[in-house]
């Protein structure tokens, strides 16, 4: 049951940590919370089943058809994200703290309500892009989806790990991130590399909508709240504003709230508690979370 | 004057937070291949005068020229790149970024695909950098990290470099090395403006120099002039 549970976790948590990734690139940038971006990945995952009901020719069940649907949803994603910057961040960046802040939840209501009224008030089937195969590993019942799941977000972290480790405009997305007035003096043009974070963190959110419909089967105008907040807190959890703990604190969140599901009596239903309680217990006792501690710099 | 300055400011005014009337009505020259100074107290202005003319902040009034072409109200990056390169106060070099990554940044926005010649050049100023270059900026000491960011500087092959307070906070044999190098890479054409409390140390470094009290230029004149103003010597150099 263990290793069941630890499988079920990973897949959980590979998603987690794909959201959260959003979060915390935007927030390393600009220290304010996205609370739009839960919308931006349902937004991802209607793209994709836009494109299966419009043009399902370039859809094919299989690993081609995957792919088209994580760049398509990406794309949408991603470019949804720099608009919401363009038109709701940016002319606020110089207004108090707590303004991007209150417009992140506005845009995020009107996102929602938007695919409500306009594309539909149900939960919608996702479509079958890969087979659903059962198969079994050291006694865990392991499915195909999952598998995929896993093997697409991995492969998305370890290309985020490295546009932002070896390439100049990732340097320069850290650099913005430790200091953006000095990047500026660097010749570097801090707007660009901010629409360029957006697009990023939009991305793998897009990324993470497709996975969540591909492993649920169904998509709806609310998905993205749950698991918004849940990947939130697992960026709070890894420290947020730190990319390597955005992954850990997924995998973490992911792996306990299936474990508690399978351990505690009834733990299914407490599963929500306990990932918020974490939220909690972390930002009263270790609020820079798990790898989110500064360098300081000497002065 | 025949040459037109490499820097002119005209008349700048800047206001802080609507309150804070910073800078009142500055002008101040740098012609090509000068070191000139501007010493003055805590608060008399120094670095948002920098600040003013790297962008950074907007000014009320006035108008700062660079090579010719009138640079008020550019966003930062654009006058970056016209070569107008900026030491900030305080060194903010990218702390989780290693020593050579911020060199790397310092060259964002040149083309040229082999730096190799800027990196020996920095390498060469600061052997230090070049024995740190994997490490983190922010575990660096603060005389690394002020030569780090003016290596950083030096990859943008700036035609101005600007220095807000180099020596600030460092012992006094680091502060020795910052100035010898400021003299050298003059030496090597690039023309310097310097922001220093340490009036003595800059007057002795450059050729021209400005007494800047509250907001207003008061005094300006070559270095070996105001060494020997009674004025300065006594509110700035400490002597009778």
């Amino acid at each position: 049951m263990f290793l069941q549970q630890l499988v079920n976790g990973l897949t959980l948590g590979s998603i987690y940590s794909l959201i959260a990734l959003g979060y915390t690139l935007v927030y390393g940038i600009l220290v304010m919370i996205n609370f739009a971006h839960s919308e931006v990945l349902m937004v991802g995952s209607f793209v994709a089943l836009a494109v299966f009901r419009f043009a399902p020719a370039i859809l094919p069940q299989g690993p081609v058809g995957l792919i088209v649907a994580l760049v398509l949803s990406m794309a949408g994603a991603g470019v949804l994200n720099v608009v919401i910057e363009r038109f709701a961040y940016r002319p606020l960046r110089h207004a108090q703290k707590l303004a991007p802040l209150i417009s992140s939840i506005g845009v995020s209501i009107v996102l929602q309500n938007a695919v409500f009224l306009w594309v539909s008030t149900q939960s919608e089937s996702f479509p079958e892009l890969i087979a659903a195969t059962q198969f079994s590993i050291g006694g865990a019942g392991v499915s195909s989806l999952q598998l995929v799941c896993m093997a697409s977000a991995i492969g998305l972290m370890m290309g985020l790990h490295f546009f932002i480790e070896h390439t100049k405009v990732g340097k320069a997305m850290r650099a913005c991130s430790d200091d953006l007035e000095t990047a500026g003096l660097m010749g570097i043009d801090s707007s660009r590399i901010i629409a360029l974070t957006f697009l990023v963190g939009g991305a793998l959110g897009g990324a993470a909508g497709v996975l969540y419909g591909l492993n649920y089967g169904s998509i709806k105008y609310n998905l993205g709240f749950l698991p918004g907040v849940k990947a939130f807190t697992a960026a709070v959890l890894g420290g947020i504003g730190n990319i390597r703990g955005a992954v850990l604190g997924g995998f973490i969140l992911g792996i306990m709230e299936v474990m508690a599901a399978g351990y505690i009596p009834r733990g299914s239903d407490w599963k929500d508690v306990i990932a918020f309680s974490v939220l909690i217990f972390v930002l009263l006792l270790r609020p820079s979370g798990i790898l989110g501690e500064k360098i300081a710099e000497k002065v | 004057m025949t040459e037109p300055a490499l820097l002119d400011i005209q008349g700048l005014h800047t206001v802080y937070g609507k309150k804070i009337h910073a800078l009142k009505g500055v002008s101040a020259q740098v012609r090509s291949g000068e070191i000139v100074c501007i010493i003055g107290n805590n608060g008399a202005g120094k670095t948002t005068l920098l600040k003013t003319v790297s962008g950074v902040l907007q000014p009320d009034k006035g108008a700062v020229r660079f090579a010719g072409e009138a640079i008020t109200g550019q966003p930062t990056h654009r006058i970056a790149r016209m070569g107008l390169a900026h030491v900030p106060e305080g060194r903010h070099v990218f702390p989780r970024l290693s020593v050579a990554e911020n060199l790397e940044m310092g060259a964002y926005f040149r083309t040229e695909r082999d730096l190799s010649k800027d990196y020996d050049h920095v390498f060469e100023l600061f052997p230090v950098l070049g024995r740190r270059k994997a490490q983190l900026a922010g575990t660096l000491s603060g005389g690394e990290q002020q030569m780090l960011a003016m290596g950083r500087a030096l990859m943008a092959r700036p035609r101005l470099l600007m220095l807000d307070e180099p020596s600030m906070g460092l012992a006094p044999v680091v502060v020795d090395t910052i100035f010898d190098i400021i003299r050298r890479i003059n030496k090597e054409g690039v023309t310097v403006l310097l922001v220093e409390q340490n009036a003595k140390r800059a007057l002795q470094a450059s050729s021209r120099g400005y007494v800047l009290e509250t907001g207003e230029i008061v005094l300006e004149d070559k270095a070996e002039t105001l060494c020997s103003d009674a004025k300065v010597r006594k509110a700035y150099l400490g002597l009778q």
